[in-house]
């Protein structure tokens, strides 16, 4: 394992150094550097510290795995790999996300899997522990957000505003959602156990990378959210 | 019919004597104007279906046809036109937003016709560009402020990523789904030969044209269609849409019903969802945020390409210009209100956003004002309709021109506006096979360098003109033009004199 001492270095010599050793890569002492491991596609890096915005953006295979909180914009625009985050992360994880797979042990910050799609075989699926801020799933198009909601102390379990403009895949929130407000254009529903196997590897995962017992996770009630329709926007104009 | 029914706006007129019932308008027609009557034995003309595209009048072999504007219409009013009118009615008839196509066309200035352009006479001899090498290549990026040189005083040729072009110009963004893949391939053969770029739009790259990465612009836009690692490495430069002169400040929204098997391939979507683009990019609501994007997508493509940011010309655009040069952006491509589309609400096409030339000259000369102008180059569009236009665009201080609408021209457009309705009878603006096989890209591609090889002469004549051997030149020279018919507040903002002058 190659490791690379982040203290005093900018996001471009980490980079540069990331690309200059393919295989596993640990980064120390990361405070704040953004972009880390930006558009790489084969990569296995492990991260002490917090990285900055931007964490595996353009992600194409390969894991990155850090070690406490990250910041903004987690997997922007991921296609595949996996990002696993044992802490807290900020605003607009997994915007427009095609494939792979991210888990977060603590919280989430506003617009979780914003525009999130799916295409051919490529599912993406984000999996937070603890809860959601506002804008969760907007303009969701496809892929699976899961929301555990652990610990959560009585605080709602998703924030204002879940699911505006969804219009593909689907929402799991481990919650019976009786205070939380969803837009016309979806359906909340109590999931089935055709639902939660459709989910059992993903929580099977996120409780290994975390320790969490899984038995204990899947006795819950989960709400499930999907879209009405695949064009919402369908009946809005008439050509002039 | 009853009170929704509006008299069409055109009339299909055959001449009987020369038609010879062969029925080929009948088959070029996908709005269906034109039907063999069985029973009557006559070819039957509806004529409420007409968009005036002018196929069939191409393709009749006998010339029979021909299209003309009906002289029926609603009593004259100059504040309510008959326009204003149909529209007032078809949206009490269905509560619908107006869709439109192509570039704003209402009467507003067109600066382009009120500048003019100098010429040498009797000192400073004009050039003969047919006899003297004349320099139309530009290069696109950010130059530095200052020659730098080693410590044994050699000049440092260590560059900012540049895109380097033949002439002055490249085809604007247009995606593939807002138009046909054969108008995709003569846009990328044309490019490729003409030593210029064409711009994928935001629906992705079809995978037969990774070959023409070299001469290729990938476009991310708040969807984020289609782009992934591969993408963004296939194209020479990467933009960044923030905007689009027909519709500032709003999303594109292609419908699920045209996303068929190939379109969901280079957007990465499943087949009949909607590919919608939402207004802002969620992530960017400062000049910081704008910054991240950039540098996330230089950080991927490991600073080998440069970053361009397109916005539509608004009131405020020397400002927000200033601070995407300060976001790191390498290139800024403004387009003026009059720009083309497939599709944009009626309102916002016809309302929103300012003349090109006007913000053009107001984003040079802030450039300069900061000494922050050498850190981008500048690409304007929306519209330049000719090389004239072009000209006046160098001068006014473009580094080079977007051409959209030309470009479909020479493909076969005729500027129906019906893009929206996905029926083109041309093969552009449609993703319907039987229509989109009537464009041969080869012919296509052809008739592209033509009209570019035709402006490019154009250019150097005009070049040679005023004196002037090279587009770098001219650059920003405003002594060059001088306005016309314009009052003061337009002669100030536009940094030029009043003819005569």
């Amino acid at each position: 394992m190659v490791k690379i001492e982040a203290e005093g270095k900018s996001y471009v010599a980490i980079n540069d150094e990331i690309h200059q050793h393919a295989g596993d890569i640990l980064i120390t002492d990361c405070c704040g550097q953004r972009f880390i491991g930006a558009g790489m596609g084969n990569c296995a890096i492990k991260i002490q510290g917090i990285p900055g915005n931007a964490l595996g953006a353009y992600l194409n295979g390969g894991e990155i795995e850090v070690f406490s909180n990250a910041q903004d914009s987690v997997g922007d625009t991921m296609n595949a790999g996996r990002i696993v985050v044992h802490g807290n992360i900020g605003d607009t994880a997994g915007y427009a996300m095609r494939g792979g797979e991210i888990y977060v042990r603590g919280n989430a910050g506003y617009r979780t899997g914003i525009h999130m799609k799916a295409y051919q075989n490529k599912l993406p699926v984000i999996v937070i522990g603890g809860t959601a801020g506002s804008f969760l799933g907007e303009y969701q198009a496809g892929g699976i957000i899961i929301v555990l909601g652990l610990n959560r102390d009585g605080k709602k379990i998703v924030s204002n505003y879940p699911c505006t403009g969804m219009h593909g895949g689907k929402l799991y929130l481990c919650s019976d959602c009786q205070d939380v407000l969803f837009p016309k254009q979806v359906t909340a529903h109590t999931a089935t156990a055709e639902d939660m196997q459709e989910i059992a590897p993903y929580l099977e995962k996120f409780s290994q990378y975390f320790g969490m017992d899984l038995q204990q996770i899947c006795s819950q009630t989960f709400t499930v959210v999907t879209p009405d329709s695949q064009n919402p926007y369908k009946q809005m104009y008439v050509t002039n | 019919m009853g009170q929704d029914y509006i008299y069409p706006e055109f009339e299909v007129v055959r001449r009987e004597d020369r038609c010879i019932r062969c029925g080929i308008c009948v088959k070029q027609c996908a709005n269906g104007v034109h039907a063999w009557d069985k029973e009557r034995k006559i070819l039957h003309i509806d004529e409420s279906k007409c968009v005036n595209c002018q196929r069939c009048v191409c393709f009749c072999p006998v010339h029979a046809l021909k299209i003309v504007k009906s002289e029926a219409g609603f009593r004259e009013n100059a504040n309510w036109d008959n326009q204003t009118m149909k529209e007032v009615y078809l949206q009490a008839k269905t509560g619908g937003v107006l869709l439109s196509s192509m570039g704003n066309p209402k009467p507003y200035p067109i600066y382009w016709d009120k500048l003019l352009i100098n010429a040498s006479q009797v000192t400073n001899p004009p050039i003969d560009p047919l006899r003297e090498p004349m320099e139309t290549r530009v290069f696109l990026g950010k130059k530095p402020a200052a020659v730098q040189r080693d410590a044994e005083g050699k000049i440092c040729c260590q560059l900012e990523p540049q895109l380097e072009l033949a002439m002055p110009v490249l085809f604007s963004a247009m995606s593939y789904g807002s138009i046909s893949y054969n108008a995709h391939a003569s846009l990328a053969q044309a490019a490729k030969e003409l030593g210029i770029y064409y711009n994928t739009g935001e629906g992705g790259l079809h995978e037969d044209f990774y070959a023409y990465g070299a001469n290729t612009i990938v476009q991310v836009a708040s969807g984020r269609f289609g782009v992934y690692e591969d993408y963004l490495n296939a194209g020479a430069a990467i933009e960044i849409k923030m905007g689009q002169g027909a519709k500032p400040g709003i999303g594109g929204h292609l419908p699920g019903t045209k996303v068929g098997a190939d379109i969901s391939k280079t957007r990465m979507i499943p087949e009949g969802s909607d590919a919608i683009s939402p207004a802002p990019h969620h992530d960017i609501y400062s000049i910081e945020d704008l910054r991240q994007l950039v540098y996330s997508l230089k950080e991927a493509t490991r600073y080998r390409k440069p970053v361009i940011v397109k916005v539509a010309a608004v009131h405020n655009i020397a400002a927000i210009a200033s601070g995407i040069a300060r976001s790191g952006a390498d290139i800024i491509a403004i387009d003026g209100f009059r720009g083309g589309t497939g599709a944009a609400p009626t309102r916002i096409r016809d309302n929103v956003g300012i003349p090109i030339e006007l913000a053009l000259a107001a984003v040079d000369q802030r450039l300069r004002d900061e000494g922050i102008r050498n850190q981008v180059s500048l690409i304007v569009g929306g519209s330049i309709r000719s090389s004239a236009d072009v000209v006046k665009a160098v001068a006014l201080g473009a580094d080079a021109c977007y051409v959209g609408t030309a470009a479909l021209l020479a493909l076969g457009c005729h500027l129906c506006r019906s893009c929206q309705t996905g029926k083109c009878n041309w093969g552009i603006a449609t993703q319907r096979q039987e229509l989109t096989e009537r464009l041969d890209p080869q012919e296509g591609y052809r008739r592209l360098v033509n009209l570019m090889t035709a402006w490019k002469h154009e250019i150097k004549e005009m070049l040679g003109g005023m004196g002037i051997n090279s587009i770098e030149a001219l650059r920003g020279n405003r002594l060059m033009l001088r306005g016309i018919g314009l009052n003061q507040k337009e002669l100030e903002i536009l940094g030029v004199y009043h003819a005569g002058e």
